[in-house]
């Protein structure tokens, strides 16, 4: 009895959480600042492109965050496969720019059209698996995508390993902006539209239907909610939220090849969402971010760490990230935004 | 024809690793109902000690029994500090730490042993026979030693009053502490075993593949398809499941490099390895979750 206490009081927080970040005035005048960036940081020379390209990465990460939160924070369907929508996403903009030179902004519609009806076809299965058992087909899936698209017949428009190379579309209307800072506005744009869909997806009937699937399916069904629908429904739009961050990526870093998709990239994405909260909106941002910052920092770091405690060999960055993600699930199995609302909330209550 | 010998004896000596691994994961599974997804780095993590104890200077012999001894100590302890106090955690907390594991496993064998890859030397003696023509020595050895290692565990399982104990944990946990028995200590030992097992695999697939971080990724995938196949909550399923899939793998390709040769169509090649076993396993998920020897299980609610 005493789990499942605990259980609905950390959910009741993510919950509070949720309302508070859809309701709270700061949000506006935080995403205006993040939007007057390339005039501010631009301009006065503080942010290079680089740096824009760096904080593009952010929240194209915590896009694809948000997606997997969706479904496995949300609604309960572990996804260790991610890294495969990401990579569908990334495809379809890439070979549409590439073949058809379609401009950037109309690929991203398409890949979240064909990333929705495959998340959606690949839902009908898991409809059967529960827990590890899901766990283990997404895991499956992960592994296999790199080869899936080195696939001879694919070969015409995927170039095969070698990978397909775009080129960064120059700012409109002779804006005085560069590339990259250019793209960082789309990037921003689609990501606050994104989370204003999804906040407001959450904050539904059908919304609600989600969680209570999640906590009780039994119970969910008992109450007239059609599990199927939903379950499957969630898979495709999770799918579409992440292959709609792929498609982003694919556009700012100009590359793609079936080597960029590996198992890893899959991890990243669960190692975001689990250290961010798994299921909290706020928490996709922070595990974007986090993703990104260990993506770059983490080779430094753990040559630090090496050097610091004089070990015999050199540490590579994985085995921090594995001790992090292990140590985390024991400290604060909601993430760090799970663990800044139960601070919070002790601070108030006291 | 005696190509397709050869295919069918070559995939029985790969399905001999994918036994090895799928016993090692039902081991897990049966105890804990966890799904150990790091088994494949823990293995290959294995196979690294034997190449270094054979660096040293020990023979093959020597050094397999003495990794498979520290293996199951690395079992046991990884159980007891970092999985005991999950027991009642949710299945994602459980997952993810698993992935943790894997990374950590990883990125050490990558850390300490380097990521250029190595070769292991067959133990088997390189000896003609009657039928080498289609299957080498150390094909058969593999084979053989998967046997022993099924017979040996059956044994223990069967006629050891510890074996029995460790059953009637996995069976009943519950039952089994008020009949005096350390259920705890029973996950731990079942640990210690898959790993034991795990690190046999890892030595015995390690001459037949090069050795490097990455070898296990294909085997472990494979490892899972087979003991779904065979039915993840049967060892002796899982052993033949290994075995199916293992020459299910190999006439694939095989078939598929046919129908190539004689039609000019290219649909499925060695390049393709892993996305059929994505298929079979996704394919036995939905279709016969319980496989084909396991038992299906009720759940009351």
């Amino acid at each position: 009895m005493a789990t499942t206490t605990t259980a609905t009081t950390e959910a009741g927080a993510a919950d509070s959480k949720r309302v508070q970040f859809g309701r709270a005035r700061w949000i506006w005048p935080v995403i205006i600042f993040l939007a007057l960036l390339p005039v501010i940081g631009g301009k006065t020379g503080l942010i290079s492109n680089y740096g824009f390209l760096q904080l593009s990465l952010m929240i194209v990460y915590a896009i694809a965050v948000l997606g997997l939160i969706l479904l496995t924070g949300f609604n309960g369907q572990i996804s260790l496969g991610h890294g495969a929508f990401f990579a569908v996403g990334a495809y379809v903009a890439a070979v549409l720019i590439d073949q058809a030179s379609w401009p950037y902004w109309a690929t991203l519609p398409v890949a979240a059209i064909v990333c929705f009806s495959v998340g959606y076809v690949f839902g009908l299965p898991a409809l059967r698996l529960e827990g590890h058992y899901l766990a283990l087909a997404t895991f499956a899936l992960a592994v296999a995508v790199p080869q899936f698209l080195k696939y001879r017949h694919f070969e015409w428009f995927t170039n095969g390993v070698q990978g397909i190379n775009i080129f960064k579309p120059d700012p409109p209307f002779g804006l005085p902006l560069s590339a990259d800072q250019w793209m960082y506005l789309i990037v921003l744009a689609v990501a606050v539209l994104m989370f204003w869909v999804a906040r407001n997806l959450l904050d539904s009937r059908s919304g609600r239907a989600l969680t209570a699937i999640r906590d009780h399916t039994m119970a969910a069904s008992t109450m007239g909610i059609n599990v199927a629908h939903y379950k499957t429904v969630i898979f495709g739009i999770s799918a579409l939220y992440t292959g709609v961050a792929g498609a982003l990526h694919a556009i700012i870093f100009e590359f793609v090849s079936p080597d960029s998709f590996r198992f890893e990239l899959s991890i990243a994405i669960l190692v975001g969402a689990v250290v961010g909260g798994i299921a909290s909106l706020p928490g996709a941002v922070i595990g974007g971010v986090f993703v990104q910052v260990i993506e770059k920092y983490a080779d430094a770091l753990t040559k630090k760490i090496t050097a610091a405690v004089h070990l015999p060999i050199d540490l590579e960055p994985w085995t921090i990230y594995g001790i992090a993600l292990i140590v985390l699930m024991y400290t604060m199995p909601m993430g760090i935004a799970g663990g800044l609302t139960l601070l919070w909330r002790r601070i108030k209550g006291s | 024809m005696e190509q397709l010998i050869q295919q069918i004896a070559s995939g029985l000596a790969n399905g001999a690793i994918y036994a090895c691994l799928a016993l090692a994961l039902v081991m897990i599974f049966v105890s804990t109902d966890h799904i150990n997804f790091a088994q494949g780095e823990m293995a290959m993590f294995s196979a690294y000690l034997v190449w270094q104890l054979l660096e040293w200077g020990m023979s093959f012999w020597l050094a397999l029994p003495i990794v498979a001894l520290v293996s199951f100590l690395i079992g046991v302890s990884v159980e007891r500090v970092i999985l005991r106090p999950l027991h009642d955690a949710p299945i994602l907390s459980v997952v993810v730490v698993f992935i943790g594991l894997l990374a950590i496993f990883h990125s050490l064998a990558g850390a300490i042993w380097g990521h250029t890859i190595k070769a292991i030397a067959s133990p088997f003696p390189n000896v003609a026979f009657a039928g080498s023509g289609y299957i080498g020595p150390h094909q058969i050895g593999m084979i053989a030693v998967t046997i022993l290692l099924l017979a040996a565990l059956f044994a223990f399982f069967r006629f050891t009053p510890l074996g029995l104990a460790m059953r009637a944990a996995a069976q009943s946990p519950v039952s089994a502490r008020l009949a005096g028995i350390r259920v705890d200590w029973m996950l731990a030992l079942g640990w210690g075993l898959a790993a034991a097992i795990g690190a046999v695999a890892g030595a015995l697939v390690a001459p037949a593949v090069y050795l490097e971080p990455n070898m296990m990724a294909s085997i472990l995938l494979y490892g899972f398809a087979g003991a779904l196949v065979g039915g993840i909550s049967s060892p002796g399923g899982a052993v033949a499941g290994g075995f199916i899939v293992g020459v299910l793998e190999n006439l694939i390709a095989y078939f598929g490099n046919l129908l190539e040769k004689t039609t000019g169509v290219y649909i499925v090649g060695n390049g393709e390895k892993l996305t059929v076993a994505l298929v079979i396993v996704i394919t036995v998920l939905t279709l016969k979750p319980s496989g084909l020897f396991g038992h299906v299980t009720v759940k009351r609610v």
